[in-house]
């Protein structure tokens, strides 16, 4: 059974998702990175594949991928530390990159390889729906890989209905119509954003990500979605961490909100 | 039959790879542009503005020194007559008609030379809209005089600090900034590329170029068509227009000019047919230089115009399925062909420009033929290039 199935039949609030850049601060760091996250409590996890032309992503992780591509990171040696880091752990694992990548890899190969290492889904916010239906959702389908596709406050809901038809594993849903970033706050306007999906009835999970940054934004979007997905903040950390394991946790418990807040000056 | 169909691909290349954020701006785009370019009132208003304020036609000009030269006779399309001295006007005008038809109160567009960003800043400054450009801070440095221009025409020129800092960094920051600002903000892409139906539509505003070169043939020969056509190719704009009315005309040739920069082979280079490989960059599926792990690699070429990775959709079509020839051409070579027709014929061509008339080295032609080359723009804003170059170019070869 797909992880990301289990996951959502076991847990249906609170998920979290915490995105990294692959090969970011440190080429080898992946292993690293994903046991500690799983260790921390995190629900699932999104690898980032660095690219030179990350058009739907903001300056840090833009930057975090030019890092982890002068660092070396390819998406071979990106599969072979998956491979790797599978064999001691089963937490869900997800790509996210761009089309034109997988392109180049081969999407045939690049599905079966994701099978062989154990990935469960991936997010290619450019690969379109039309295409996605046309060419490749049988090859996905046949081989168990999952795809999350995005909607937007501005996605109509005859759009909304087909993301939900294609998607399988989780919609991402985007806070608001922008790049990734952390912004820490969630308006009025987003909120009616949020009543009005929950109103659709999709038949799949929901995961609200961009601009997640702190334990009130990921209050806010569990209240309203399933969960959440966190990648810039992460990447901040990340930058700054002295050690991956403790900071890592340190992280999680602030977003979860099990540090008091009075002691979360002192983290 | 070359077209593009109903999903915005012409054969195996073009669609729109984009995130889902700018899928509202680009399904807007595509469900009106066509409507919109059709009315009467709008072609009423482009008209008009392309004669009266950009100063169209543009003479076709029979190169009598050049033709000499060449043994054969060649016309030149002047574009670098228009308004701003380029091409890119053309698209300009039609684009800031329908961002105002769409309701649209801000324009953002990407630059290289600063052609396309000084006539955008210019229809913005004559419609009295807000402008950003975005420019690689490696472009802002070589075109100089044309960011000053932009800043005195009223626009903001925002530097692209990111990868290359060339065009194709600024083409990411434009985008970026339109996923941010989707409702207010109309992006004026400058080339024949970007998601459908962005190519489309450019190659149609551009198409003016290869509608009055027809007639001008019918006056200067009895015949519209010529035997060959050239044109240089950033993402592909000059040439698209200059072949647009004669894509399904067989007879003539076409002939689409890329910079070869220091060499095909030097790692320092922009001849994306030759160098390329099947991929998506900026929403659309073409022809790209890539790594084998699909990293979009930076381009090198002398002029900024025609420092970008890709080409358009169409010009990916027309050279896969041979019906257009690709030439590559040196960045001294394009020097060359500069100073050449500096001193042949009065005329100081831009940089990219310079790139078309050097093919005529390369290719062959009978003395019958009638060439066209799109002379896409002027060479005030490369004057500091020419300057630097002007010692070892003056007295050599052909140029004496
Ligand atoms: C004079 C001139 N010619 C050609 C180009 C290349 O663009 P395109 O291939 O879209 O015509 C440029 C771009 O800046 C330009 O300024």
């Amino acid at each position: 059974m797909n992880r990301l199935d289990q996951l959502f039949s076991q847990k249906n609030d609170h998920i979290l998702n915490i995105y990294f850049t692959a090969g970011y601060p440190k080429l080898a760091d992946t292993k690293e990175i994903i046991l500690s996250l799983e260790k921390a409590g995190v629900d699932l996890i999104e690898l980032g594949m660095p690219y030179s032309d990350p058009l739907a992503d903001g300056p840090t992780i833009q930057e975090s991928g030019q890092q982890a591509l002068a660092n070396g990171m390819t998406l071979p040696l990106l599969f072979d530390q998956i491979k790797e880091v599978r064999q001691e752990t089963q937490i869900p694992l997800i790509m996210m990159g761009y089309f034109n990548q997988v392109m180049q890899f081969g999407i045939q190969a690049f599905i079966d390889k994701c099978v062989e290492v154990g990935i469960d889904g991936v997010i290619l916010p450019d690969l379109p729906l039309y295409e996605y239906e046309q060419y490749y959702r049988d090859m996905f389908e046949q081989a168990g890989l999952h795809i999350s596709f995005l909607i937007t406050p501005q996605t109509s809901e005859e759009r909304i209905r087909k993301v939900d038809e294609l998607t399988k594993g989780f919609i991402y849903m985007v806070s608001n119509s922008s790049i990734t970033g952390a912004k820490n706050t969630i308006s009025d306007l987003q909120l009616s954003y949020f009543n009005r999906i929950n109103a659709l009835q999709l038949k799949n999970p929901r995961l609200i990500g961009f601009g997640i940054s702190s334990h009130e934004t990921f209050e806010t979007a569990c209240q309203y979605a399933n969960g959440a997905i966190i990648g810039s903040a992460y990447i901040k950390m990340l930058a700054k961490a002295q050690d991956i394991e403790k900071d890592t946790k340190l992280f999680v418990q602030k977003i979860k909100g099990e540090i008091p807040t009075k002691l979360q000056y002192m983290v | 039959m070359i077209a593009i169909n109903e999903k915005g691909y012409y054969g195996d290349f073009g669609g729109a790879y984009i995130p889902e954020m700018l899928h509202p701006n680009v399904e807007e785009l595509r469900q009106h542009y066509v409507q919109i370019m059709q009315e009467d009132s709008f072609q009423k208003e482009f008209q008009q503005l392309l004669k009266d304020y950009v100063g169209r036609p543009s003479p076709l000009y029979l190169a009598k020194s050049l033709s000499e030269h060449y043994q054969t006779t060649i016309y030149l399309k002047r574009e670098d007559l228009n308004h701003t001295g380029a091409h890119k006007i053309n698209n300009t005008i039609g684009q800031i008609l329908m961002a105002k038809r769409l309701g649209k109160t801000r324009i953002i567009a990407e630059t290289g030379a600063g052609q396309h960003g000084v006539a955008t800043a210019t229809v913005c400054a004559l419609m009295g809209i807000q402008c950003i450009v975005y420019m690689g801070a490696v472009d802002i440095e070589r075109q100089a005089p044309n960011v000053s221009r932009m800043r005195m025409l009223g626009a903001e020129v925002r530097p692209a600090v990111s990868g290359s800092q060339t065009l194709k960094d600024a083409t990411n920051e434009a985008i970026r900034d339109w996923i941010n600002n989707p409702v207010d903000t109309h992006y004026i892409i400058g080339s024949v590329v970007g998601p459908h139906p962005y190519p489309d539509m450019v190659a149609r505003f551009q198409s003016v170029i290869s509608e009055e070169m027809k007639w001008q043939l019918e006056e200067h020969t009895g015949k519209a068509n010529p035997d060959m056509i050239v044109a240089c190719v950033g993402g592909g704009s000059n040439a698209a227009g200059a072949f647009y009315h004669y894509l399904n005309e067989k007879d003539v040739r076409l002939v689409a000019v890329e910079a070869a920069g220091l060499g095909i082979n030097s790692g320092e280079s922009a001849a994306t047919s030759v160098l390329g490989t099947e991929g998506v960059i900026h929403g659309s599926r073409t022809l790209l230089m890539q790594t084998s792990d699909g990293q979009i690699v930076e381009p090198y070429s002398i002029s900024a115009g025609l420092d970008y990775p890709g080409i358009g959709p169409l010009h990916a079509h027309l050279i896969k399925s041979g019906r257009a020839e690709a030439v590559s051409i040196t960045d001294d070579d394009a020097l060359e062909a500069a100073f050449f027709l500096s001193r042949k014929e009065g005329i100081i061509p831009a940089l990219e420009t310079a790139h078309a008339f050097s093919a005529l080295d390369k290719i062959s032609f009978q003395r019958d033929d009638v060439i066209v080359i799109c002379l896409s723009g002027r060479g005030d804003k490369d004057l500091n290039t020419y300057i630097k170059h002007l010692d070892r170019f003056s007295g050599i070869g052909k140029i004496s």
